[in-house]
């Protein structure tokens, strides 16, 4: 027969058998495989959950997603919702997911600039910047993450007591409470002038795309910037003034025990972030070097022999193939950090794993909680791997 | 048909998937056989075939659960879990001790990872059910308060608005002092960090400006800073902290254990029964209610499914109620007040041995 299977007929048409029912029939044997492997793992897990739902009903555990709309009576300490320890337990959990992705959002892009220049600076010919950039890398790899949560949370601890805060500029108070900003009283003028300035991004890039496609039909290059700070920048102050331009600023001051007013970044927050970031940095610094390092120096050349400046070699040729060779593992870390930000507990942050895990210690429904954490980092992970994905099929190499 | 090297690895891995569907098909009436016990049916045999006590204990508080130089545990929680040792093996080494966090102690407990916790646990209606724990004893009455640094100047809890203070989470503490911040109009920054020696580091650093906890805890807390005068706990209590040993639901006959040993370490004290002097009073104490505490008569022991002699045993090897108080509790500034027996106004009150 296998003499015959190269004829491409026969291979358009195979014969047609119907199924035996033996044991020497192949198709046979794969149904019964499927289904018998199919069936087992049905069976184990009906058994877990079975398992489960009789020893919690043993035990006399309740069971069930009811307790989320009962009153929580939790504290939390840093929340971007309103919130009062009388919100419920479902408010209490919401306020855990903004709070994880709070850090996991700015984490990621501040380890992306900060690992990007620290991979690009091991490329260096100067010595002495090569060096440091290889000495940060190989020491903030080789400590375990939790170690250097600690440090950063310890080092904010031995900041002097807020009677004794450091106040280098007015308004400017930094203390073992945090650091406190001055801010701008907020009103609905500035809520409408950012969301001005979100409508105005969005046009920019519209503008710049239709300037683009016209380039490309005529050759003549087009000046974009002006009309974008525009839109960015001038959208956002006429809404604002349209509003009655009202500034009000809210300058922070030690009244009883505490600075009051003013923006706060709390020191859990800092030290959870500035682990997070120095730590994945060390990892993303490798991936940037390695990628640049796989674009060969024959395109450094040719580029060169084109008459092509420096940053446009880097910009035009280098960047997007080195693009292609970083984004896979750079998706990796971003998971990473994410996943990284639950050490948040062990240095007091409220994030999703601390409130979630607070939750079922007070309900004793701990299959729920853990289910509830579970899904919160899948739809987060999940999130940002097909958002990764998504762009690196956008600038993967198209072959024609 | 001749088969190519790829079929027949096909094969093979087919082969070997099956082979291992259908060994996990034959272990699954075991596995659920074995599950079954871990239901907790029967504590004490399992306890006995193991020849320990696996007995939850704080992670270091002084006074109630903290290992000493050497590396053993002391304490007053740790007391009970070695009396309970000794009412079953009459040994009072054959406990293995497993530090749990406040968060981690109630789902170590359900899960069949400890026997019993003593760990300075709330009585509350629902960890009482919800939770499926029973708490047959209460071996503590304790109540919140605050401690604060003595330079702040605070001389009372309602001075505190505005404050940050530090809590451990998945605690009773942590929901009365919400509910006490609202019923006074309080506003404060919370600080929750869950091992109690990182909280605590937090608020001796200066993290915060008060630190909340059961009295007792913040006074071991207190004795062991560097210089427990820079500290002063403030005068509120501000609930009530019924604290006690706690097992699964489910399996009362070693619920009865754990109830009687604290009724018997009570009885014992009221009895003034001492390690002193258990042995003459076995020997010729004459009074009925001694008689039968220490299984001279009665067969009481044997009721619980123990040994007779298990009480005479607990005070012979741990001492009574109040030797234990005094031993572990009196170094670190906690008076008897309301745990005192009932016969000298506290709340300690043991239900007749008979």
């Amino acid at each position: 027969m296998s003499d015959t299977a190269a004829d491409p007929r026969l291979l358009r048409a195979p014969p047609k058998r119907g199924l035996r029912l033996s044991w020497a029939d192949e198709r046979f044997r794969a149904i019964i495989w499927q289904v018998l492997i199919v069936g087992v793992v049905a069976g184990v897990i009906w058994w877990l959950v079975g398992n489960t739902r009789h020893n919690l009903e043993v035990r006399r555990i309740a069971t069930g997603f009811g307790f989320l709309t009962r009153e929580a009576g939790l504290p939390i300490a840093e929340s971007l919702v309103p919130y009062t320890p009388a919100s419920t337990y479902a408010r209490a959990l919401l306020v855990g997911v903004l709070n994880t992705l709070k850090v996991a959002v700015i984490g990621v892009v501040l380890a992306t600039v900060l690992g990007t220049l620290i991979g690009i600076a091991r490329l260096s010919k100067n010595w002495l910047l090569s060096r440091i950039a290889a000495t940060y890398i190989e020491v903030i790899r080789d400590l375990p993450l939790l170690l250097q949560l600690l440090f950063w949370y310890t080092l904010m601890q031995t900041l002097p007591g807020p009677r004794q805060a450091m106040h280098p500029v007015e308004g400017v108070f930094l203390s073992n409470r945090g650091l406190r900003l001055p801010w701008i009283q907020w009103e609905d003028a500035h809520s409408f002038a950012l969301l001005g300035m979100v409508v105005g991004i969005i046009a920019a890039v519209v503008y710049g795309r239709s300037a683009r496609a016209k380039q490309m039909q005529d050759g003549q290059p087009r000046k974009i910037w002006p009309a974008a700070v525009g839109l960015i920048v001038g959208l956002p102050l006429v809404i604002w003034a349209a509003w009655g331009a009202p500034f009000q600023g809210d300058i922070p001051a030690l009244r009883g025990f505490n600075f009051q007013g003013g923006m706060s970044i709390s020191p859990e927050y800092f030290a959870l972030l500035a682990g997070l970031v120095t730590y994945t940095a060390g990892f993303i610094a490798e991936i940037v070097r390695a990628g640049i390092q796989a674009v060969p120096g024959g395109q450094w050349e040719a580029s060169e022999a084109l008459g092509l400046q420096r940053g446009r070699i880097m910009r035009l040729v280098v960047l997007p193939q080195a693009l292609r060779v970083i984004i896979p593992p750079m998706t990796s870390q971003y998971l990473n950090l994410t996943k990284n930000s639950s050490l948040a507990v062990a240095i007091g942050y409220q994030d999703i794993v601390s409130i979630a895990n607070t939750t079922l210690n007070q309900t004793g429904q701990a299959i729920e909680g853990i289910a509830i954490i579970m899904g919160v980092y899948l739809t987060i992970s999940l999130s940002i791997s097909l958002f990764m994905n998504w762009y690196n099929s956008r600038i993967a190499l198209v072959e024609r | 048909m001749k088969p190519t090297r790829l079929a027949t690895l096909r094969a093979t891995t087919i082969r070997a998937l099956g082979a291992v569907a259908l060994v996990t098909a034959a272990a699954m009436p075991a596995l659920a056989q074995q599950a079954a016990p871990a239901s907790g049916a029967d504590t004490l045999g399992a306890i006995r075939a193991r020849g320990a006590l696996i007995c939850g204990v704080n992670t270091g508080l002084a006074g109630f659960a903290q290992p000493n130089s050497q590396g053993a545990w002391q304490g007053f929680d740790v007391d009970y879990c070695r009396a309970v040792a000794v009412a079953i093996f009459n040994d009072p080494t054959k406990v293995r001790y497993v530090p749990l966090t406040a968060q981690n102690r109630f789902t170590a407990l359900q899960s069949g990872e400890v026997d019993m916790a003593a760990r300075n646990t709330t009585v509350t209606l629902s960890r009482d059910t919800s939770l499926g724990f029973d708490f047959p004893a209460i071996n503590f009455y304790d109540g919140q308060g605050f401690m604060v640094k003595a330079s702040l100047g605070v001389k009372s809890a309602k001075e505190l608005n505005g404050a940050t203070i530090c809590v451990q989470p998945g605690t009773t503490t942590e929901q009365n002092l919400t509910d006490w911040a609202r019923a006074n109009s309080i506003q404060f920054t919370p600080v929750v960090i869950e091992r109690v020696e990182e909280v605590v580091g937090a608020y001796a650093a200066g993290r915060c400006d008060a630190y909340t906890t059961d009295v007792s805890g913040l006074a071991a807390t207190r004795s062991a800073q560097p210089n427990p005068a820079d500290h002063v706990i403030l005068p509120e209590v501000i609930s009530k902290e019924p604290l006690g040993p706690f097992v699964r639901q489910g399996d009362p006959r070693f619920a009865d254990i754990v109830r009687w040993t604290h009724n018997a370490l009570l009885t014992a004290e009221e009895l003034n029964i001492t390690t002193a002097n258990v042995d003459q009073a076995v020997a010729g104490d004459a009074r009925p209610e001694a008689q039968r505490l220490l299984g001279k008569n009665g067969g009481l022991g044997q009721m619980l499914g123990l040994d007779n002699a298990w009480a005479a045993n607990i005070v012979k090897k741990i001492g009574n109620y109040g030797e234990i108080f005094e031993r572990n509790l009196a170094p670190i500034g906690i008076q008897r007040g309301p745990n005192a027996q009932w016969t000298n106004g506290g709340l300690q009150f043991s239900p007749p041995f008979r």
